[in-house]
């Protein structure tokens, strides 16, 4: 058996992990890197981000402003020196882009554009028209092809961590091409692998976002942290989920309902301005609100009738006719294609269908701001991660921000960390490397097995989450997705594979995602069920009240005999007492 | 690991679309190109003495040569008019930050090729 | 045709596991109005046969993952739809010219070596540090480039250039569209650096302009014309150094 080593092993080959990698590569010449990803890294989802990546650079901004945006739409859940580390080091990191070649969309001047966002108090986002990620994706991974020191493992599935005295020394993982079961050695470990979008029926995520590092670390014993919080995009195209940039907000287009009316007026977001004010769109205010609170006024629309009826479900229209073709081309060229093709419609023309979609994973790893984990050796970045800098709710456009300032961050702590400890024994690579295969062999490799297919038990787990864990939540419903689950996780073991080939095997990939997929939906749902407050994307409508006296804390679940057990931790304050989330007025 | 399948292209593979055969066409009427501009440079350097001229003069205008001069002037011309659509390709300029029109600067290019070709027959005819 | 009547997938598969041989396998399926090729490739493998392996994630047509010949044309699946086939049936093969590992997946090593032989990374003329912010470059400088920064790394220009197809070692057109993508970037200075790679017998120079890569492109990447652009400046190039070999300047 072939075993590997590298001083830094970085699962997930996308925004985080580049940059990680490039990190290590370009300061610490001397270590050896290895980037492991499921997918080639320009499959990585990364690449579907549109809008922009947030960073202080008008002269009118501050540190502060930035920050504070980010407290308050985190609904206070945010750990506040680690947001202030965010912005403080976002502007470097979106330079150093710029300086590897992003295309950044520019101002006549030649200097750095910048646009408004959800939640933002002034333009600060920066943008490459509204493919931002695949700019910034693709920037990073051209520029990793500059280093020697990085070995690229693509398409090998990480099954599990190695952990060993304490601390995490590698991974094993399946050579995909050849079903080869390998050990990675490695003195630190990122995971770098995303969110989970997959286990909810709707979303705007890949199908490669099914939460495989959160397992991977959830099994080692980590916690996962403030899992109940799920974030909806207000403007995802019915049918496919797919995103319809915010960004096409902040050029200023509006929501509108079957009415006619600009319906978000009537939801504490402020009072609408003409479209054709030159104020139009204002800062948090309206359709620059930010998405918990838009999304959660759609579900009323839909509740009280005044959503329009489709063949793909209930939906409301966003409309950019007033922008005009000129700056549609220029600034959000992708929105208009992806309406053509995917609804038929031509934004210059119409209004586009739209409805509240699943995006992103606020919760994940427990880290600190250094991205290290509980565990000795493992760190981790990106939406796999929560620091927390997005708490209850995530800002438009600092995921892009997180994962570059969080990454080279866990590159530097997991530097240091692989400086302090001696290189992981081949005996134990090897070991850990044939139990694993015999785990796979005797699970779900093994041709007598009973019966339960991928298909059923991950549409039922889909199913059970937009039930009990969707919007709008309460005790019944989400007690009865808990127990579901756990009802799902006992038929897991009865899986058997169709296909036990071993050349390429996806079913094989698609029932060890399955398996990651059902942790963090227990995950998900026994921390949602325990958060009996109302905050941000967690909404329940049976304690519909922020209570800051109990919950101003982190949920922490731990992985468990059948179900996981939910602790507390403490958020960190520093300069922002918690307060009153307002949009729409001052 | 298992053996990978190579599907190599058979030599037919210009048969199979449109586009791959207006190719090999194109392709084709570079070699008739070629081929006349000899014909033409030997006749021309053998024509150097009188007699050889006449009986240049005599080939030139039977009935085969007529025959071939035409079809040779259609792949000609038809060589000339992929040629102009390419120019787009290498002449690429701007206005700020718009394109010029690809078909503007083929246009001129087309444009361009019948004024000279009209000049040089002017020129041999008078 | 109406899209509700059922259509028939010829699909083809190879499973190296247990044959030795390629074939075709037939699924007979009852599409929706909306649906794509992947759509319908996912359905048979969530219902009906869990062994068909193909690659694909986004299903937005931005990741370039789910690349394979429709009808003998090479499409992006998630963008492909089957209401837009009048055929009853439709034929699902790997991209030409690669290696099948397994029914719909490639093997697109090739590209990926070639990828970082061209530098497809910034190389400006001299360093600068974060400090001292943005290089400046004005929206027509960023348009000049622009196009040829959308690549997907999908692969479908591969399969559509019959020189690849004969000749494997020619780098290709993603490739040197990148190249093209960077040489113009107007922070860019590595045009010489490049020159090596670029202008080898198996780059630009092989190329004879079919054309079909640009037309297959799903992005409007002009992979084509990216090649032409590069053998002229590259050719002048020569031409200076020849003219003026101590005035020379890249």
């Amino acid at each position: 058996m072939e075993t590997f080593q590298h001083d830094v092993l970085i699962v997930g080959g996308g925004g985080a992990g580049l940059r990680a990698a490039i990190a290590v590569a370009e300061e610490h010449p001397d270590k050896t890197i290895g980037v492991i990803s499921k997918v080639y890294p320009m499959r990585s989802h990364t690449v579907s981000a549109e809008g922009g990546a947030a960073a202080v650079i008008s002269p009118t901004d501050s540190l502060d402003d930035h920050a504070y945006d980010t407290i308050s739409g985190s609904d206070w859940l945010a750990d506040q020196d680690a947001v202030e580390v965010m912005v403080e080091d976002a502007p470097g990191e979106m330079l150093r882009l710029e300086h590897w070649g992003c295309p950044w969309s520019r101002e006549p001047d030649g200097h750095i554009s910048v646009r408004p966002f959800g939640g933002m108090k002034l333009e600060r986002t920066w943008f490459a028209a509204d493919k931002t990620g695949f700019h910034l994706l693709h920037t990073l991974f051209q520029t990793s092809l500059k280093f020697d020191t990085i070995t690229r493992y693509d398409e090998w599935f990480v099954t599990r961590l190695i952990v060993e005295d304490g601390r995490c020394q590698g991974v094993t993982a399946i050579e995909i091409r050849s079903g080869d079961m390998h050990p990675i050695g490695a003195k630190s470990v990122i995971l770098c692998t995303g969110g989970a979008g997959r286990v909810y029926p709707f979303t705007t995520n890949g199908n490669i976002k099914t939460g495989d590092g959160m397992a991977l670390a959830y099994r080692a014993g980590v916690a996962l942290k403030d899992m109940e919080f799920v974030q909806y995009h207000p403007t995802g195209l019915p049918g496919t989920g797919i995103l319809i940039t915010e960004a096409a907000r902040g050029e200023g287009g509006i929501l509108v309902n079957n009415e006619g009316r600009r319906y978000l007026q009537d939801y504490d977001l402020g009072q609408p301005l003409d479209i054709n004010d030159p104020k139009h769109p204002q800062f948090r205010t309206m359709e620059l609100g930010p998405r918990d609170r838009l999304s959660q006024a759609f579900i009323h629309e839909q509740r009280a009738g005044r959503t329009f009826e489709g063949p793909d479900g209930d939906y409301v229209v966003l409309d950019i006719r007033h922008l005009g073709e000129r700056k549609i081309d220029r600034k959000i060229p992708m929105v208009r294609e992806l309406a053509v093709r995917y609804v038929g419609i031509d934004p210059v023309q119409e209004p586009i269908p739209v409805r509240a979609v699943v995006h992103y994973m606020m919760g994940g790893i427990d880290t600190d701001s250094h991205g290290a984990t509980s565990l000795p050796g493992l760190f981790a970045a990106g939406e796999c991660a929560c620091v927390s800098v997005n708490g209850a709710n995530r800002l438009g456009s600092n995921s892009l921000t997180e994962i570059l300032v969080f990454g080279a961050r866990a590159a530097t702590a997991a530097v240091d960390h692989a400086n302090q400890v001696p290189p992981p024994l081949d005996q134990l690579l090897e070991s850990a490397a044939r139990s694993e295969k015999g785990r796979l062999e005797t699970t779900l490799l093994r041709t007598d097995g009973g019966g339960e297919t991928i298909s059923a038990i991950r549409t039922q787990l889909q199913t059970t989450l937009e039930e009990g864990a969707g919007i709008f939540r309460d005790e019944t419903l989400l007690a009865r997705t808990c127990i579901r689950i756990a009802d799902l996780k006992k038929r897991y073991e009865k899986l058997s594979l169709a296909d036990t080939s071993r050349t390429f095997n996806t079913e094989l990939i698609a029932a060890l995602e399955l398996g990651a997929m059902i942790d963090v939906g227990e995950a998900i749902a026994h921390s949602a069920l325990a958060r009996t407050e109302s905050r941000g994307s967690h909404q329940r409508t049976d304690h519909p009240d922020r209570d800051d006296g109990v919950f101003l804390k982190h949920s922490l679940a731990y992985r468990g005999e059948s179900d996981p057990t939910i602790g507390y931790k403490e958020v960190t304050i520093t300069r922002w007492p918690a307060g009153e989330r307002v949009y729409g007025r001052d | 690991m298992t053996k990978e399948l190579t599907r190599p292209l058979p030599r037919t593979w210009w048969l199979r679309k449109a586009p791959y055969f207006q190719f090999m066409i194109r392709e084709l009427t570079s070699l008739v190109v070629f081929a006349y501009a000899l014909v033409l440079i030997w006749g021309l350097w053998s024509a150097a003495g009188t007699g050889a001229f006449s009986g240049l003069h005599d080939f030139l205008s039977s009935p085969l040569s007529v025959w071939l001069h035409a079809v040779a002037l259609v792949l000609a011309l038809y060589h000339t008019g992929t040629w102009i659509a390419l120019t787009p390709k290498v002449i690429v300029l701007w206005r700020d930050d718009e394109q010029v029109d690809p078909d503007f600067i083929a246009g001129v290019n087309a444009i361009l090729f019948l004024v000279l070709s009209g000049a040089l027959l002017w020129l041999v005819l008078a | 045709m109406d899209v509700t009547d059922p259509t028939v997938l010829e699909v083809f598969r190879y499973l190296p596991d247990a044959e030795t041989e390629p074939r075709f396998q037939r699924y007979e399926i009852t599409p929706q109005e909306t649906w794509v090729v992947l759509d319908a490739l996912n359905h048979i493998k969530a219902e009906v046969d869990p062994s068909l392996s193909f690659r694909w994630s986004c299903r937005m047509g931005i990741c370039g993952s789910c690349g394979m010949m429709v009808n003998g044309e090479p499409k992006l699946t998630c963008e492909t739809f089957i209401r837009d086939y009048e055929t009853e049936t439709i034929t699902i093969e790997p991209l030409t010219h690669f290696p099948v590992i397994r029914d719909l997946v490639i093997n697109m090593a090739d590209f990926m070596e070639k990828l970082p032989t061209v530098s497809p990374w910034l190389i400006p003329e001299e360093g600068k540090p974060i400090e001292e912010g943005e290089y400046l470059q004005t929206p027509a400088q960023v348009a000049q480039y622009q196009r040829f920064s959308l690549c997907i790394n999908c692969m479908l220009c591969y399969s559509a250039c019959p020189v690849y197809g004969l000749d494997s070692s020619f780098t290709g057109p993603a490739a040197l569209a990148l190249a093209e993508r960077y040489n113009i970037d107007s922070r860019d200075d590595g045009m010489r650096q490049r020159a090596d790679v670029v202008t080898a017998h198996e780059g630009i120079w092989e190329c004879t302009y079919v054309g079909e890569c640009t037309q297959v492109c799903p992005k409007g990447v002009d992979p084509a014309g990216a090649i032409q652009m590069l053998k002229l400046s590259y050719a002048l190039d020569w031409a200076r150094s020849v003219i003026l070999p101590k005035g020379h300047r890249s």
